[in-house]
């Protein structure tokens, strides 16, 4: 130091690492939270507010679909995190960058834009379905919008997604994949595996925690030492920022700059996106692990569809054409319910194509 | 006086070595420590230290010498005492006593291919499995620029096995790619960027590691392209050692045939030779599949000939009559198939000619293969190493007794490894294992004999 010819008050290295070298952590949430609103054009905004208000009510109607017995199986609905879906797909570059989430899956095709008779169709089983009814509700794949599932084990798309990152960065193709997973995925352990090696190799993916309160039953508190999401890349060097999942355009602006931070080659992000669940985990769910009150307080004061709704007013559209917009995707989804009820289900031959591509 | 320094044995499984360099000259005063000289084996290049001090007085074995036997004097050291000179026992890093090395490995028994002929005037040279699986993956890297490797110490250490000595220079660091110890996160990795369009081939250092990604080899790489309806394609390869090696106990040793076996949606291969080994990892490398390539470190550094070819490639599926025989059938696959061999030569000298036929890929099984050999002896022994219960042997009875009855003339016999988890002692590591003499006792018996 004395040779250095520097005062005694200067910081030593020691002393002035831990926060020099944390402030890339930071760096993003601190930008984000300059600028938490994304500048949504009229056309933007409605073209959200529709894409929220098909996911509900498709959501909706597959619920009544499986009280009916047409939809077998689990079914995980998403109403209530409409937000995060459309939102964040509405920034990616259509055949370009990549997608891939868990088993609560329907929301995240339809944010896409695929015909939602041929997601209803695989729900009810039908050889009409995305996936020819051999997937259902769990597994659909787009490989045309480069959504690549739909995966039914907790934790698999984390280990999968960096591996489709992998794949970018190995192309060259500037693409970026968005990995979603839940709160209760948060936990496995290959995530951290994944974090490590992403963050080793500076892959290009976002890994977005949907943190939606519960783990099945589970609530954060009760499953998580580190409930501030965000935070669980730190030790990898990943940025975390945390996000209100209920608001489309705060979503939308956290995607913006996660997306130009990953794209410049700075390696993954990790985003916490705030949202809630109100219907159970999946169709067969006790609801006695929360009040009534909870979830009637988030759908009274933080839906994300309302939200947008009052938006839009606010911004001068009317009343009517609103309602002419949530007529209109009703239809739509009466349409792909009935298409999902009539259309034939697979021919038996159908069980047993597709185990392998080719024939030894 | 002058003390022998012998050729050390470095792994429980040397035999052998290069004498790759020497670090001193006569005359080098060497203390305890001090490095001596490079050995070089298939596996691994080691360092061999002296243990004592003293005056390096001549050096017997001169650097670039290959092949040097364990126990070989190499070099002759001085200690400056004056007592009667005595053999002296090197440095050897790894603990190897004579009772733990294993069987020489010997010139494997000669295989008689029955299956579709080479094209005229190929020429054979010897291949040992490993340079065949390494040049099987650099052939393939070379012609799809989807290919790569990824694995825990593939690039820098060249394999833990040595299996992928050579690619990282000539293929560079983005396509044979070291991973930290993280089976399952490297494993499901892989898996994702080849639904994602490129060609991984994913070495589990041994496969009783990739137990930890058994998930992803299963429900991901195996199941996605049946729920999809055929739209997500995953052609990955996941390849390493699988079975028993030498005294590495039961966590280490364990053969996974059968786990695999069982999955719909993998294939599944399990070469014996240098030429199966290459040809069926290209075509592994080459599928639409995902493929599970188990390898077994025993036979690793063996020698075997194999056709001189610019792209030999061996179709997945189809078995191979390693030696034909009218007498009864034995079935095996990888290091099952050399003891079979054996045990044909023993039974041959006792008037008894046992075909012998590898199964070579798991799944799809070469049911045809197996029947129509049935079909020709009349009598069936499965030889594997690996457990018996719910086996690959078991599976070959069952296909016996289901499609293959009226062709039975004895009870279909299985020998397998003893029932238990593999122990370290190595008497009881001896008897656990299949070994030759098992099965001429169990053909003897479907015999009559």
């Amino acid at each position: 130091m004395a040779k250095s010819g520097k005062t005694s008050d200067t910081p030593t290295p020691a002393a002035s690492a831990a926060p020099a070298d944390d402030a890339p952590l930071r760096a993003l949430q601190e930008a984000y939270q300059a600028a938490p609103l994304f500048a949504a054009s009229d056309d933007q905004l409605l073209r959200f507010y529709e894409q929220m208000v098909m996911i509900r009510r498709f959501e909706e109607r597959a619920g009544q679909l499986y009280g009916l017995g047409l939809i077998g199986g689990f079914c995980h609905l998403y109403i209530g995190q409409e937000a995060v879906a459309v939102g964040l797909q509405s920034a990616l570059v259509p055949a370009k960058d990549s997608v891939i989430t868990g088993y609560r899956d329907h929301g995240h095709m339809l944010a896409y834009g695929i015909d939602p008779k041929v997601i209803m169709a695989e729900l009810t089983g039908r050889a009409a379905g995305i996936s020819h009814g051999k997937g259902g509700s769990m597994h659909m794949f787009s490989t045309e919008h480069k959504f690549y599932g739909g995966h039914g084990i907790v934790g698999a798309q984390v280990s999968l997604g960096t591996g489709l990152a992998f794949a970018h960065k190995y192309r060259g193709d500037g693409g970026v994949c968005v990995a979603y997973f839940g709160d209760g995925a948060a936990n496995q352990g290959q995530v951290y595996e994944s974090f490590n090696m992403a963050a080793l190799w500076k892959l290009p993916i976002i890994y977005v925690i949907e943190n939606n309160q519960y783990a099945m039953g589970t609530a954060v508190k009760r499953s998580s030492a580190e409930t501030h999401f965000y935070r669980r890349g730190t030790a990898f060097r990943i940025p975390g920022m945390y996000v209100d999942g209920m608001d489309v355009l705060a979503v939308r602006q956290a995607a913006e700059q996660a997306l130009e931070f990953v794209r410049a080659g700075n390696g993954p992000v990790l985003m916490e996106l705030n949202t809630y669940r109100y219907r159970g985990h999946s169709m067969s769910d006790p609801a006695k692990y929360r009040s009534r009150e909870e979830v009637q307080e988030k759908r009274d004061h933080h839906d994300p569809i309302d939200h947008a709704k009052a938006e839009l007013l606010a911004r001068g559209l009317s009343e009517e054409k609103v309602k002419d917009i949530d007529k209109r995707i009703r239809a739509i989804v009466s349409e792909s319910a009935d298409f999902a009820e009539n259309t034939p289900e697979p021919a038996l031959d159908e069980l047993y194509t597709d185990v392998l591509v080719e024939s030894y | 006086m002058s003390v022998e320094l012998k050729m050390p044995a470095l792994s429980p499984t040397m035999e052998e070595g290069k004498l790759a360099r020497w670090l001193v000259n006569v005359g080098d005063v060497v203390k305890s420590g001090d490095i001596l000289a490079e050995i070089e084996t298939d596996k691994a290049t080691m360092e061999f230290e002296a243990v004592d001090e003293g005056t390096i007085a001549s050096i017997a074995v001169p650097a670039g010498t290959e092949g040097v036997k364990v126990g070989t004097v190499i070099a002759m050291i001085d200690d400056g005492s004056e007592a009667a000179p005595k053999a002296k026992s090197a440095a050897a890093p790894a603990p190897a006593p004579a009772t733990t090395v294993a069987a020489p490995e010997k010139p494997a028994p000669a295989a008689k291919p029955v299956e579709a002929p080479l094209p005229a005037g190929t020429n054979m040279k010897m291949s040992t499995v490993r340079e065949a699986l390494r040049d099987a993956m650099a052939e393939e890297m070379r012609r799809d620029s989807r290919v790569f490797v990824m694995g825990e110490e593939v690039a820098e250490y060249h394999g833990a096995y040595k299996v992928t000595q050579g690619l990282l220079e000539e293929f560079g660091p983005q396509r044979v790619i070291d991973t930290p110890i993280t089976e399952y996160g490297f494993a499901g990795i892989g898996t994702g960027a080849a639904m994602g369009g490129l060609r991984p081939v994913i070495e589990f250092m041994t496969f009783n590691f990739a137990m930890q990604a058994i998930d992803h080899i299963i429900n991901s790489a195996a199941k996605t392209n049946y729920m999809s309806g055929g739209q997500m394609r995953c052609p990955i390869v996941f390849r390493g050692p699988n079975g028993a090696a030498h005294r590495v106990g039961a966590q280490h040793s364990q053969n996974y045939a059968s786990w695999y076996a069982q999955v719909p949606g993998l294939v599944v291969i399990a070469p014996y030779d240098a030429a199966d080994a290459k040809g069926l990892l290209k075509s592994a490398i080459r599928s639409e599949d995902p493929v599970v390539f188990l390898e077994n470190e025993l036979i690793y550094g063996r020698s075997f000939e194999a056709p001189e070819l610019d792209d030999h490639v061996v179709p997945i599926g189809k078995a191979r009559v390693m030696r034909e025989g009218r007498d009864v059938t034995i079935v095996s696959y990888s290091i099952g198939v050399g003891l079979a061999l054996e045990a044909a030569e023993v039974l041959a000298a006792e008037g008894i000619e046992a075909e012998v036929l590898d199964l070579r890929t798991l799944r799809p099984l070469d049911t045809e293969a197996v029947l129509t050999s049935l079909a020709k002896t009349n009598r069936l022994v499965v030889a594997e190493e690996g457990w018996p219960t719910c086996s690959i042997a078991s599976e070959i009875v069952a296909l016996c007794m289901e499609q293959g009855f009226d062709d039975l003339d004895a009870p279909v016999l299985r020998v397998c490894n003893e029932d238990v988890p593999l122990p370290y002692a190595a008497n009881l590591e001896k008897v656990a294992l299949i070994d030759a003499g098992r099965i001429v006792a169990a053909v003897k018996k479907v015999c009559h004999r």
